[in-house]
């Protein structure tokens, strides 16, 4: 279908136009929204028709564009999707997309913010389909910049939240992520001569370790993995609704992904430092797990979940393990979903009742019925109930990695994985009971339920949650070819 | 022979109505259509019902003892390494299995509609309910373990949904958080298993080169035996496979240590109760037993596990049963009832299980085989009936009475004397009395737990009188002396429109659509044991003891003295009813005198052997919350969050030296770090290839 259009490049430089454009012209901030819908509509659009085009028995790339950029580094303008990173790029479009109308209700410097929303989910776009490393790096710079002003600008205004203390953290702890992941880069170009990711892996001989280390920092800051993760609850918690979703959906899973190509380029490190980082990805379970359990904060609980949860990517991808690091892959879409989900949720009931400390909320399903019934839907698929997204990602990182050698301890982590799913249980039902059930609260009565808008946002985030638990395969097969293309000596 | 689609269609007719009614009834039905959804389901579950019998009656013309039937259809994979399917298995015990739920279910939507009339949570009610179903005859017929365990999920979600479906009460809330997290805590041993199948068996050649899914229940023993022999898994891996999803069953059924969700559970509307934990949900864990059996049967391979089953259930049972003899309220009598009896079934399986796995007798093995699922699965069958029916004529008391406590009762069979003889007739079942379908399915697990572990077959003789003796305590205490009184403020339960508070309570007999499927649910509590479906006969039908009517007391001995087992398990049966009638009908003996003398062990019951306490005060809230948990939260803000903050304000304090301005401006750091990546990515390029 797209054989004579940039596709890739099409999809990435629309949001950039739009946010031009809405910087540019002075119309009226509900003009200005409805054309940011339109942008965004159209990318989502195209990046749906892409995927269905994208040829899903081919694991290589596909929809390659390849420019020569810089010429005398030889770095290059290099585009391309494979089965992991199409379903990753439809996501951004998707909740980019979705993420304009769960900021519709913003007043306060509006032209500015959907700008800076457009400019992000450029740039994360951008982290899925850069296949040179220089433009890869370049993409994953430029996020940090919207997502720093969307947090700082629009984030929770104290005494509730501290914006510019989160925003600064996450910039400067990301920032010192990146700088592994630049010098990084330069080492394995001095090494290897080339930017180009699909080859850099086999011309680097030397110092794979050093590269391999130095560019995991970076993807495991954003991930987050344990102990780097103390940014993460703070940026998700003074973040805007719209920055949480991206953050959780989207941008995190940035690390996730960087890590599965990472391990396809140098696997010679990744089988001998497995062991150390499947153990951080179960303390990072466990302990994430545990902290979310004592949260009293309505968002900062379901930040901290993600810490949990992207424990899982870790001990799935460094199984190394096809059946594993499929359901890794799976785990990212899943989460993106399902947590994108949860946050636009807390902003509905917080867009209601002005409050987010748990123990002031209760009883709001007799008057929120419709945002009870999507909030427990979200919580059953963040536990990983069967049917939902959530279970068929979690069983195949367990028996993925219960089958793996890596370490001879994997046992005992696969089951210790294994109860953080009841811990899972523990923190997502007493949210609810908390928040929704019990007597209903006199001061939360007459409050309206999710509006039409809301309803539109959560019921498609609903529906594409129900569509990957209940079809599951239509995406392993899909991911499943491309790491058989990538990593051929995974084990089985 | 019924059809492939057909199966399909028991499962998912009531999927159907689940969505009819949660997509488009509850969000745009006006509240005077709200009864139509009741009408869709219990048209969709009666659909499956008729597609259930049908299944039962093309099971049966087969004759064929191992008729078996598998359809299948991919639902995800791993290219080659893993392969899971869903796929339905239709036998004997499938449809049978299938048969139970249609009917309960079908009786209890139809009692539903008078007993929950009036709520404002109608619809929701009547949405959840096929969910339910769906899951539950998911479970029953699937052929595949991970299908399994997809619907035993969506069982323990619905049940969560349905126990905390007046979830404005704090107690309601609790229980439905309570059951979910212990059965989930349970499934950590399902899912355990299952992972351990798929390392231990997927090598195997059946799986490999006869192209079987591993999963595959029909073929999961002969795939285990083979992955024994090839040195794949060890007896020991293979032994701890079982007792984890012995552990997943035990979590379900509430055996011991696990049973405490049960009686919380109670919080939910009478018919849930009814429907979810006494006849089907809780039996899924004995089902799956059942269904695995011959895994747990292999000769040496299962017998320490049968042997945890065995001693496990036989411990429940006695252990439920002591608790349910000091209870109050009518209902936890019932649960803690149920739970001793889903101990029993339990008991039957892991006996049987043992025998045939402990003897060297090829024949004997295979009859026993057999005999299993007459064993666990007849009584599970008959139990549903007269217990669902039990629970039915509770809420029919507290429907006129306003109470569950039947200390507020007393006399009540003057005022409801359908529900009176109804409470008699399950009760009476229930103890094991003769003829009725108790005593039948009963008397198949003494018998056999004498046989193969007559060690834990005192402690099922002893709970035999134990059931009669609570059953005819609550009886006694409710429907005989004077009224009592009843709760005036448990009337109309959910109905917040009710404000003109009824001073004093009146009770009468519930309307006909409550007591008519009680009344059908008796007639099974009587007949089920002996003549059923009219031309067969359950207990045969499942394969066990083919016995006489009149002569069962003079075939089956305990020894070679002829000691009639059936007929002692009769008369301890009756002994219970005669001290509940000493103490409680003739007030020979004052209550309050025994509880006095044995104060400390009535105390221990009460307070249920203060498990509930060392389970949420101690462990959870004491160790847990305020202990690790605790911990790991200040360790996160104060040291690894506190490290983060120190290095970086270390970071800008030595800035500081260096900078004559300092705007304290956080976002312009921010910004300016910002540009210096940037500079810093230039000065590289430019640095090194300008």
């Amino acid at each position: 279908m797209f054989d004579d259009i940039n596709i890739l490049s099409l999809i990435l430089f629309l949001p950039v136009i739009g946010a031009i454009l809405i910087a540019v012209f002075r119309i009226t901030d509900k003009g200005l929204k409805q054309f940011a819908a339109l942008v965004t509509g159209v990318t989502f659009l195209l990046a749906i028709l892409m995927f269905i085009d994208f040829e899903k028995s081919d694991g290589g790339l596909q929809f390659i564009e390849r420019y020569t950029w810089i010429d005398s580094i030889n770095a290059e303008y290099f585009l391309g999707v494979d089965g992991l990173s199409a379903p990753l790029l439809l996501l951004t479009a998707f909740l980019g997309f979705l993420c304009v109308f769960v900021s519709w209700n913003i007043k306060d410097r509006v032209r500015e913010h959907f700008a800076w929303l457009l400019i992000l989910e450029f740039s994360i776009m951008g982290v899925f389909v850069a296949q040179d490393f220089l433009l890869f790096f370049i993409f994953w710079e430029i996020e940090l910049i919207p997502m720093y002003f969307l947090i700082s600008v629009w984030g929770t205004k104290p005494p509730l939240g501290r914006r510019e203390y989160s925003a600064v953290k996450y910039l400067l702890y990301t920032l010192l992520g990146s700088a592994g992941l630049l010098a990084g880069i330069l080492v394995a170009y001095f090494q290897g001569g080339t930017w180009d990711m699909t080859q850099i892996g086999s011309e680097v001989k030397d110092y794979s370790t050093l590269i391999f280390f130095l560019i995991f920092f970076c993807f495991c800051v954003k991930l987050p993995m344990f102990p780097f993760h103390t940014w993460l609850p703070d940026a998700h918690t003074d973040a805007p609704t719209a920055g949480s979703v991206m953050l959780a959906g989207v941008l995190i899973k940035m690390g996730g992904y960087g890590m599965i190509r990472l391990v396809g380029m140098f696997s010679d490190p990744a089988k001998e430092y497995a062991w150390l980082l499947i153990l951080l990805g179960i303390i990072g379970v466990i302990y994430g797990a545990a902290a979310t359990l004592r949260q009293t904060d309505l968002k900062r609980l379901i930040a901290y979940s993600s810490v949990s949860h992207m424990g899982y990517v870790l001990l799935g991808i460094f199984a190394l393990q096809q059946v594993s690091v499929t359901g890794a892959a799976l785990q990212l879409l899943s989460h993106g979903v399902v947590t994108g989900l949860l946050f636009a949720m807390v902003g509905v009931v917080y867009d209601k009742t002005h409050e987010r400390r748990i123990p002031y909320l209760g009883g709001l399903a007799r008057q929120m019925p419709i945002a009870c019934v999507v909030f427990s839907i979200a919580g059953m698929a963040s536990l990983g109930l069967p049917l939902t997204s959530g279970f068929a990602a979690e069983f195949l990182i367990f028996t993925g990695s219960y089958n793996s050698d890596v370490t001879p301890w994997m046992h005992v982590y696969t089951i210790l994985g294994i109860v953080g799913i009841v811990l899972t249980a523990g923190y997502i039902l007493w949210m609810i009971q908390r928040v929704f059930y019990h007597e209903p609260k006199s001061q939360f009565d007459h409050l309206p339920d999710a509006t039409v808008m809301e309803r539109f946002v959560i019921f498609s985030l609903v529906a594409s949650i129900m569509w990957i638990g209940i079809r599951p395969h239509y995406f392993t097969d899909l991911i499943d070819n491309s790491l058989e293309f990538m990593a051929p000596w995974l084990g089985q | 022979m019924i059809p492939d689609y057909a199966v399909w269609l028991i499962i998912f007719l009531p999927v159907l109505a689940f969505l009819i009614n949660g997509l488009i009834m509850r969000p745009l039905a006006k509240e005077k259509n709200a009864k139509y959804s009741g009408y869709i389901t219990i048209l969709s579950i009666a659909g499956s019902l008729g597609l259930a019998l049908w299944a039962v009656y093309s099971v049966a013309d087969e004759g064929a003892k191992e008729f078996s039937h598998v359809i299948s259809t991919h639902w995800l994979g791993v290219g080659d390494n893993l392969n899971i399917e869903i796929s339905i298995l239709l036998d004997k015990l499938s449809a049978t299995m299938a048969l139970v739920v249609g009917v309960c279910s079908l009786m209890i939507q139809i009692y539903g509609q008078g007993y929950m009339k009036g709520d404002t949570g109608y619809m929701r009610y009547y949405t959840w309910m096929p969910l339910f179903t769906a899951a539950m005859l998911g479970v029953a017929l699937s052929g595949n373990l991970i299908f399994t365990f997809v619907c035993w999920e969506l069982v323990g979600l619905s049940s969560y949904l349905l126990i905390g479906f007046w979830y404005h009460k704090p107690s309601a809330a609790a229980a439905a958080k309570k059951a979910f997290v212990v059965t989930r805590f349970a499934d950590l041993g399902f899912v355990m298993a299952l992972v351990g199948i798929y390392f231990g068996m997927n090598g195997t050649e059946l799986v490999q080169k006869e192209g079987i899914n591993v999963f595959d229940i029909a073929n999961l023993p002969d795939i285990a035996h083979q992955a024994i022999t090839m040195g794949l898994i060890s007896t020991t891996g293979f032994t701890w496979i079982l007792l984890g999803i012995f552990a997943g069953a035990a979590g379900k059924s509430g055996q011991f240590p696990l049973h405490v969700w049960l009686p919380d559970a109670m919080e939910g509307p009478t018919p849930v109760s009814a429907l979810i934990h006494s006849s089907t949900m809780v039996c899924a864990g004995v089902y799956l037993v059942a269904r695995l059996f011959p895994m747990f049967a292999m000769h040496e391979y299962g017998e320490t596990a049968a042997l945890v089953v065995a001693g496990l259930g036989g411990f429940t049972a006695i252990f439920s049963a002591s608790m349910g003899m000091v209870m109050y309220d009518i209902k936890r009598v019932l649960a803690y009832s149920t739970l001793s009896q889903l101990g029993y079934m339990m008991l039957g399986l892991g006996a049987v299980a043992y025998g045939a796995a402990h003897t060297s007798d090829h024949h004997e093995a295979e009859h026993l085989m057999e005999l299993a699922f007459a064993i666990g699965m007849f009584h599970l069958f008959t139990h549903a009936f007269f217990k669902s029916m039990l629970f039915l004529a509770s809420g029919s008391l507290q429907h006129s009475t306003g109470t569950f406590d039947i200390r507020l009762m007393g006399g009540v069979r003057k005022y409801m004397p359908w529900t009176f003889w109804i409470f008699i007739i399950g009760s009476l079942s229930l103890s094991g009395i003769w003829p009725l379908a108790g005593f039948w399915s009963k008397d198949g697990i003494l018998l056999e737990s004498w046989a193969h572990t007559p060690w834990f077959f005192w402690l099922a003789m002893i709970t035999v009188f134990m059931t009669a003796f609570y059953m005819f305590r609550a009886i006694f205490m409710t429907f005989f002396g004077e009224w009592r009184g009843g709760d005036p403020s448990g009337l109309h339960h959910g109905d917040e429109h009710d404000d003109h508070g009824h001073q004093e309570v009146h009770p009468h007999e519930s309307p006909f659509v409550m007591v008519a499927p009680m009344v059908v649910l008796c007639v099974l509590a009587i007949g089920s044991g002996w003549a059923f479906l009219g031309p067969i006969d359950a207990n045969a039908f499942l394969g066990g003891h083919s016995h006489a009517f009149f002569s069962v007391f003079t075939e089956f001995s305990l020894d070679e003295a002829k000691h009639s087992l059936p007929l002692i398990g009769l008369i301890v049966a009756l002994f219970g009813v005669f001290v509940a009638y000493a103490i409680y009908g003739a007030q020979w003996v004052s209550n309050e005198a025994i509880g006095r003398a044995f104060k400390p062990i009535r105390t221990l019951w009460y307070r249920k052997y203060y498990m509930d306490e060392l389970y949420e005060d101690v462990i959870i809230r004491g160790v847990l919350m305020k202990g690790i948990f605790w911990l790991c939260a200040a360790f996160d803000t104060y040291v690894v969050d506190g490290i983060v903050n120190g290095t970086a304000g270390l970071a800008s304090e030595v800035g500081g030296l260096f900078r004559k301005v300092q705007t304290g401006q956080l976002q312009e750091y921010g910004i300016a770090m910002g540009f210096g990546v940037v500079v810093m990515l230039a000065a590289v390029l430019i640095g090194f290839y300008g």
